[in-house]
């Protein structure tokens, strides 16, 4: 496939240090809560603020709009939720962001990089984790970690070290010789979790990543999300559990294929006076039911 | 990074075979099994023809023809007739598929150069029938050549048959067989292989990496390769040690080939699994597509030249049929590279296109985006 030629666009930021699981003790939590999409920043400002910028991305299927006219911008390093009932269009929205669908209409960027033009450039620098992990089970847990180091193109030197490292910093250390179908649902998510970051990517795209775990597993699971972000990588997280909407810097809401609201938890929750992320949403999904009624 | 990234395929897929115990079977134990119930089973060679006797003559020269056809290895006389009312029912009880009928005055008119036997035979089989009566007018002209002091035939025929001097059809039909199961298992075992990825999901994960169409496809093509020739060399062996079809060319030749022939029915398989999207069908594909086409339409059993203008035309999209010329040519009349370069090359062009078609149809899918939410 083609690699279109030119230099990465002027005014690039220059990423330190890669993004490491092994980066540990340090809370990714950024404090600032201000909204995004009230204060559009000058141009130049765009790319070095923002990994991910959407604007009215649309997919049709047929007659059915699944994603309908989305806007909104991720910051970098930051935690970045997606949330919505199933068949919201999360999914779909995520996969045009990774080069996965061609969206129908619309433009979205990932850092800095045309999801249309070039999705094969912005492949080598994000992460994607699905929702069924996709795991080889007839695989050992260190030959998936190789398997996919192996296919982003990492040297060999390099994947056996990361591969080490990574296997250490989410505990499958113990487990790296078992067959990937004899490990328990959570360790197999942390799996998933370490393939895909294995190549330090900047964006990290995460499709309910703890559908169907228990809560321990999914809180060891949060744990190496706000890692991660610590050390640079923006996260973008599907998910439809509202305790995991807390964990996130910022959230958008997702309704029948459009935005419903954008903000921090705080934000949401002020704006429909809840006390929790449950009671807003659940409040947020009435009033766009009754707005679609109507 | 090319190399790397395609060298994780290969390692991965090689993975799943080894520990996959139906791609397994599949190579080492079905291949013998099918060369050793198909290479028993389908033979042109009849022996031991139940025949029956009407001797009206009752003479020396009756009892001495009949004593000869018993000695012979091709007749086993299975019923002395006296009527020939008889002959009838003896056929629909299958007692016999012949009938040799002496009528009376047969010696005398022996004595005159003159003698005549009827055979009557049960042509329900035309083949069978064409071969008895084949076999029996052989017999009776050894019969007369032995007995007559006097050769009168102006003009005798001596056959001498090369290559396949006792006429066993089994050194005919199992190097056929070898390319008929190649074929199969060859494209058996790559039309699973994506499809595989389909069901399970792990093929998104592998879209959404830098890794190109082409990497997936020979990366998946390469164990396989090396795995089928394993497959070749065990039924070669099982096809010369069971079977004791000679072996006159040259093993690292035929061997060679046996790659590209290999190379050329996986790609099969690879086309098949960049369409299916469960393993079911991409399994159901590759046999129709390859167990009927390689039986009847490679010349495994019907030879091509004898086959309507269409269905010669067809012949030229089983590879197949490329091989059988290879593998006969080789084990049976030890040809050399020289004549087998057509049959070479056409392999080879067969295998690239379906590979280079493949990793086109891949990308299309890949624009197309079949996964809705």
């Amino acid at each position: 496939m083609r690699l279109s030629p030119g230099p990465f666009p002027a005014g690039k930021k220059k990423r330190g240090p890669p993004a490491r699981l092994a980066m540990t003790g340090q809370n990714g939590m950024s404090s600032s809560s201000e909204d995004a999409g009230s204060r559009p920043p000058a141009p130049e400002l765009v790319r070095d603020k923002y990994s991910v910028i959407v604007q009215d991305l649309t997919k049709k299927f047929g007659n059915f709009c699944a994603v309908d006219r989305i806007s909104f911008r991720v910051k970098d390093g930051e935690i970045f939720g997606f949330l919505g009932a199933n068949g919201a269009g999360k999914t779909t929205a995520i996969k045009m962001l990774c080069g996965l669908l061609l969206p129908t209409s619309g433009s979205g960027q990932v850092e800095g990089l045309d999801i249309g033009r070039d999705s094969e450039r912005i492949k080598k620098i994000i992460g994607y984790m699905s929702q069924k992990f996709s795991l080889y089970e007839d695989l050992t847990v260190s030959e998936n970690l190789e398997f996919f180091g192996g296919i982003y193109g990492l040297p060999p030197v390099r994947l056996r070290r990361k591969v080490k490292e990574c296997t250490t910093a989410a505990g499958l250390e113990p487990f790296s010789g078992r067959r990937t179908r004899e490990i328990p649902l959570g360790l197999k998510q942390r799996l998933a979790l370490t393939c895909a970051v294995l190549h330090d990517p900047h964006v990290l795209f995460l499709d309910e990543p703890t559908a169907g775990v228990d809560p321990v597993s999914r809180r060891d699971f949060w744990t190496l999300i706000h890692e991660l972000a610590g050390g640079g990588t923006t996260v973008f997280v599907t998910t439809h559990y509202m305790d995991e909407a807390e964990y996130c810097n910022r959230l958008a809401v997702m309704h029948n294929g459009r935005l419903a609201a954008v903000g921090t938890p705080g934000d949401l929750k002020n704006r429909y006076q809840k006390k929790t992320m449950e009671e807003a949403f659940i409040e947020l999904a009435g009033r766009e039911r009754k707005a679609g009624n109507a | 990074m090319l190399r790397g990234r395609l060298f994780a395929v290969m390692r991965k897929e090689f993975i799943h075979i080894i520990r996959d115990p139906r791609s397994l079977s599949l190579i080492f134990f079905w291949p013998v099994i099918m060369v050793l119930l198909y290479g028993t089973a389908i033979t042109f060679d009849i022996k031991e023809i139940r025949i029956g006797v009407l001797d009206s003559d009752h003479s020396s020269a009756s009892r001495e023809l009949l004593r000869d056809l018993t000695a012979s290895n091709y007749f086993k006389t299975t019923a002395i007739l006296r009527k020939r009312s008889e002959i009838d029912a003896g056929f629909l009880e299958n007692r016999f598929k012949a009938v040799l009928v002496m009528p009376a005055g047969f010696a005398k008119d022996k004595a005159r150069n003159a003698g005549r036997i009827q055979l009557v035979v049960d042509a329900s089989n035309s083949n069978t029938a064409t071969v008895v009566i084949q076999y029996m007018k052989t017999f009776c002209m050894l019969h007369q050549l032995e007995n007559s002091v006097t050769v009168s035939a102006p003009v005798a025929l001596l056959p001498r048959v090369w290559y396949n001097p006792d006429l066993k059809s089994s050194h005919f039909i199992v190097p056929g067989l070898i390319a008929v199961i190649l074929m199969m298992i060859c494209a058996q075992l790559t039309s699973i292989t994506l499809a595989r990825e389909w069901e399970t999901g792990t093929f998104e994960q592998i879209l959404v990496s830098p890794i190109l169409p082409h990497e997936i496809i020979l990366g998946k093509l390469a164990p396989y390769l090396l795995l089928s020739l394993t497959v070749s060399v065990v039924t070669l062996a099982f096809s010369v040690a069971v079977f004791k079809v000679p072996f006159r060319g040259s093993l690292l030749l035929l061997l060679i080939l046996s790659l590209i022939y290999i190379y050329a029915s996986l790609s099969i398989g690879v086309l098949i699994s960049t369409r299916a999207r469960t393993q079911q069908v991409a399994l159901l594909a590759s046999q129709i597509l390859t167990l009927l086409p390689s039986f009847l339409l490679s010349g495994f059993i019907f030879p091509v030249l004898y086959m309507p203008l269409f269905l010669k035309a067809v012949t030229y999209l089983v590879p197949a049929r490329y091989y059988l010329v290879i593998i006969r040519g080789i084990m049976l009349k030890g040809i050399g590279p020289r004549d087998l370069a057509q049959p070479c090359l056409l392999l080879v062009l067969f295998g690239t296109l379906l590979i280079v078609l493949s990793i086109h149809r891949f990308k299309s899918v890949l624009e197309k985006a079949p996964w809705a939410e």
